[in-house]
């Protein structure tokens, strides 16, 4: 076996590691990286846990290469509460009740993360549409649309509050 | 006091709020620990080989290559396993079903296993192992299972006519009372029908996933996913010789089971490969291998026969019921034949269950196990009979419901129960008002689960700054913590806040049975209660020891300890902060046989549209109305009618085991096994009924399974009325549907 080197940035940091050729993106994040919110459902694309957000493009890590992400940045749902504070998404999340088990949030946080940086005000069916690549067995996705719909107004607010400051200031 | 389990009817400051969860932060920011997020110092990985035949003697299995490839540390076959269970029985069916012993009986089952450096050297090893399989016939449909020359799967099971020669009929047990041909003498009409249900899976999207390590010692240890640590201490203990406190067993977060982890599967072989290596492995399922190999619940066969009078009342019925048990005996057409006629007060009724033995895998529990199927054939032939009578479906099934007093169709004579409420509910509710487009169609149907207690522990610890911790045996599925948290903080008073619940591993707590049979917060619940009263007692010895009175006259009441006379109450934490100097720690301890867990009825309403071009069934609306008898956390009760719903919604319209000719399942996958998606479903309405158990101090029946047996039934009869066609074959996928509606429109058409 004969290492591939690869320099990249993951949520932010600079990041350098040496994997096999055959290794996936999850298999680097998970067991070389020690990463292990994105999860392994299937290893087919099918499941959706293991979304990350690949030079802001959402994909499935266990069907990219670590060696491909030479160069690039990774954001994993480590990476998206701002310190001590929760993304809003993390937060409706927990309010909403929307996870039980738990294992498919990580991916529902990334790949809703994904939806609202594209679209900041989504309707019922554009939610349930663009998580339809993650799967959730536990919930019924019911109060997972309804923590998604409350993240986005809770951003656009966000987004308004900001716009205020800076035209004032 | 202590340990009263009757209902009192109190009035509740916490409980019956929608708190957050204590676990939800870790569970948000990818923190959490499930089963495949621990590692150990030297850890290898372990891998497993299994039988592509549905059915084959193993001659011969050559290991010699594998063992010789560098970086692989042990090659294990059952030779490595031996027998200490005995030779027969379920611990010897559990053994022979996690390796092979000189037999495949089904696609996937598990031959050989390694532990490598690395998974890539650990992929390679198995290929280098030369298995000599002689094929032999298989048999993978209930139907045919039971024909006379059909292959044989188990040739040791024999029927109770010891003449017989071998059959696949491994059980046959019958429930029910009353003279069933008298009263259909005294029908005016019967109806008869036969359904089918195929194969489905739970579909945890957690595979199954295990970091074992066990020393020359006989010390070990083992980090699992798994809705059973206690259970999985002692199977493993048992299969690999040990000692049951030699093994202690933590369960990570679980990433759902639906009862598809109360089983071992991959567990003693990484306890045997961890052995054998004298190294941590790590062993985890792909998900090919959670389809083929793990456990998935029964396909089923069955016929119903149902009599009435003109005046709508039923009078005779009558199942038989053919459940696949996959490879190995169980329990599941007995189970289907004690749920089928459960929610009905019938005069002469009779089930009759048959374990069928099929080269398929192991079936496991899963949700409500084996009700389902039963509600599906029984609530569509009670549509039918409603239909036939000229009668609303809701009312027919009021006027047939059990009630208080009934003497139900399994034995037992039923308690105050919410069949008949969830049916007043369903038939006041909008959505039966709610317009049918164009190709919709409504249906209903009821379910009924049992739901289980059984033996709990639980610890209460008072920390000297007051707070309190909470240690729990059964795993936490989905939102547990934030229930018996908020029971412990209304039982002391106070703020839930304060208390913390931890999930305990098998050394550090004293027996817990699995979280199975909708018992988590319904037993542990109970055991938490127990366990505060203890603690409280003590609180209050100590506060009548810093007052120096008797401590019958020291009394607790929100949270705090009251003298008679005007002394000022002392708190928990003022008792708690003393504590070191009034005699140590404080703490509450309970072990109950949590008996009573109050059975569960539910009544589902769903609006389907079926497209008569392609036989695609989309569900527009759904309402799930359930009895929870007290709903501790809204949000995660109305999250478990929901998950089951959709789970039936699946099952109902897509999941199913596709097997070859060849006895291979041709869809281990999610891409080919197609659970619902985000986009495939609708919101799902719920409402929560209250009718308290009599049984739990709180009122709490168990609400985690119940949800998921209405709803094959509900789609069919909401199908059927879109489609104009009767669905007796479950999943009603779109061919299904589609050849239905062909095949009625060809019957109605004009001959010639």
């Amino acid at each position: 076996m004969k290492g591939i080197a690869v320099s990249t940035t993951v949520n932010g940091d600079a990041v350098e590691f040496v994997c096999d050729a055959r290794e996936t993106l999850l298999d680097v994040l998970r067991n070389h990286l020690g990463l292990t919110g994105a999860k392994e459902g299937c290893g087919t694309g099918d499941c959706g846990a293991c979304s990350v957000l690949l030079d802001g493009q959402l994909v499935c890590s266990c069907l990219v290469l670590g060696a491909e992400v030479e160069g690039r940045e990774i954001e994993t749902v480590e990476g998206m509460a701002d310190g001590d504070r929760l993304h809003p998404l993390q937060k409706r999340f927990l309010e909403h009740a929307a996870l039980q088990c738990g294992v498919c949030t990580p991916g529902f946080l990334v790949a809703a993360k994904a939806l609202l940086e594209r679209n900041s005000n989504p309707s019922e069916s554009e939610i349930r549409y663009a998580l339809a690549g993650n799967l959730c067995r536990c919930t019924g996705y019911d109060k997972i649309v309804h923590a998604v719909h409350a993240a986005a107004g809770d951003l656009r607010r966000q987004q308004k509050a900001r716009k205020k400051r800076k035209a004032a200031g | 006091m202590a340990n009263d389990s009757k209902f009192t009817n109190q009035k509740f400051k916490l409980v019956g709020t929608r708190v957050m969860r204590p676990d939800g932060v870790d569970k948000v920011t990818g923190r959490a620990r499930y089963g495949a997020d621990a590692s150990a110092p030297g850890q290898l990985v372990g891998a497993i080989l299994r039988s592509p035949h549905a059915h084959a003697t193993i001659r011969k299995i050559d290991t010699q290559k594998a063992e010789k490839l560098k970086g692989v540390k042990a090659v294990i076959t059952s030779a490595d396993l031996p027998d200490f269970t005995g030779g027969e029985g379920e611990l010897y069916n559990v053994l022979e079903n996690c390796m092979a012993r000189g037999r495949a009986l089904y696609d996937g089952h598990a031959v050989a296993a390694v532990a490598a450096v690395d998974a890539e050297t650990a992929r390679r090893a198995l290929k280098l192992i030369k298995v000599d399989y002689k094929v032999l016939p298989h048999v993978t449909d209930v139907d045919e299972a039971m024909k006379p020359g059909a292959p044989v799967v188990q040739p040791v099971v024999k029927t109770k006519d010891k003449k017989a020669g071998p059959t696949n009929v491994a059980n046959v047990t019958t429930y029910g009372h009353g003279d069933v041909d008298a009263g259909f003498g005294k029908a005016d009409i019967i109806i008869e029908k036969s359904y089918k249900t195929e194969q489905v899976h739970q579909g945890y999207i957690e595979p199954h996933a295990c970091l074992a390590s066990v020393g020359p010692d006989g010390h070990g240890e083992l980090w699992v996913t798994t809705q059973g640590p206690f259970a999985y201490r002692n199977w493993c203990a048992t299969l690999l010789g040990m000692e049951m406190s030699q093994l202690k067993v933590t369960s990570s977060e679980i990433g759902g089971g639906f009862g598809g982890k109360t089983h071992v599967w991959i567990e003693p072989i990484a306890l045997a490969l961890s052995r054998k290596a004298n190294r941590p492995v790590k062993l985890v399922m792909s998900r090919e291998e959670v389809f083929r190999a793990s456990g998935p619940t029964s396909p089923t066969s069955i016929d119903v026969r149902l009599g009435a009078t003109r005046d709508g009342r039923i009078v005779a019925a009558d199942a038989a019921m053919r459940y696949g048990n996959g490879a190995f005996p169980g329990i599941w057409g007995e189970v289907g034949a004690m749920a089928a006629w459960a929610c009905y007060d019938i005069e002469n009724v009779r089930s009759v269950g048959y374990e069928v033995l099929l080269n398929r895998p192991k079936v496991a529990a899963y949700r409500a196990p084996s009700a389902p199927m039963a509600a599906f054939a029984v609530e569509s032939t009670v549509t039918l009979m409603a239909e036939a009578l000229g009668m609303d479906p809701v009312e027919f099934r009021l006027k047939n419901a059990a009630r208080e007093g009934t003497r139900a169709s399994y034995g037992p004579t039923y308690g105050p129960i919410g069949i008949v409420p969830t049916l007043e509910a369903v038939k006041k509710h909008p959505h039966m008002r709610a317009r049918l487009g164009k190709n919709q169609g409504r249906g209903v149907a009821c379910g009924f689960w049992f739901n289980f207690g059984g033996q709990t522990c639980a610890d209460l610890i008072i920390d000297v700054d007051g707070t309190v911790g909470l240690s729990v045996g059964t795993v936490d599925v989905g939102g547990a913590r934030a229930s018996l948290s908020l029971i412990a903080a209304e039982e002391l008073g106070i703020p839930y806040e304060e208390v913390r619940c931890n999930i305990a591993d098998t050394a550090s707590l004293g027996h817990n049975d699995m979280t199975d049979g909708s018992r988590g917060t319904f037993s542990s619940g109970m055991a938490t209660i127990f366990a505060a009263r203890d603690a409280i007692e003590q609180l209050r010895v100590r506060a009548a020891k810093a007052w120096g009175i008797d401590v019958k006259n020291v009394s607790w009441k929100d949270g705090k300890a009251i003298a008679k006379g005007k002394r000022k109450s002392l708190t928990l934490k003022e008792i708690a902060e003393a504590s070191p100097n009034t005699g140590g720690p404080i703490s509450g301890h309970s072990q109950v046989v949590a008996d009573g867990a109050g059975v569960s009825f539910a009544s589902h309403i769903c609006d389907v549209e079926v497209d008569p071009e392609t036989g695609g069934t989309k569900v527009v609306r759904y309402t799930v109305v359930q009895d929870a008898g007290k709903a501790v956390h809204p949000d995660y009760v109305e999250g478990q009618f929901q998950g089951g719903a959709a789970q039936g919604i699946g099952w109902a319209l897509n999941e199913e085991y596709v097997y070859g000719k060849d006895g291979r399942l041709q869809n281990p996958g999610f891409l080919d096994y197609r659970i619902p998606v985000c986009s495939d479903l609708p919101f799902i309405d719920t409402q929560i009924l209250e009718i308290p158990n009599p049984n739990h101090p709180y009122g709490i029946r168990g609400v985690g399974e119940t949800s998921i047996v209405p709803p094959l039934a509900a789609i069919a009869n909401a199908v059927s009325d879109a489609a104009g066609v009767r669905m007796t074959h479950v999943p009603m996928s779109p061919p299904r549907v589609l050849a239905a509606i062909k095949a009625s429109r060809a019957e109605k058409a004009p001959t010639g």
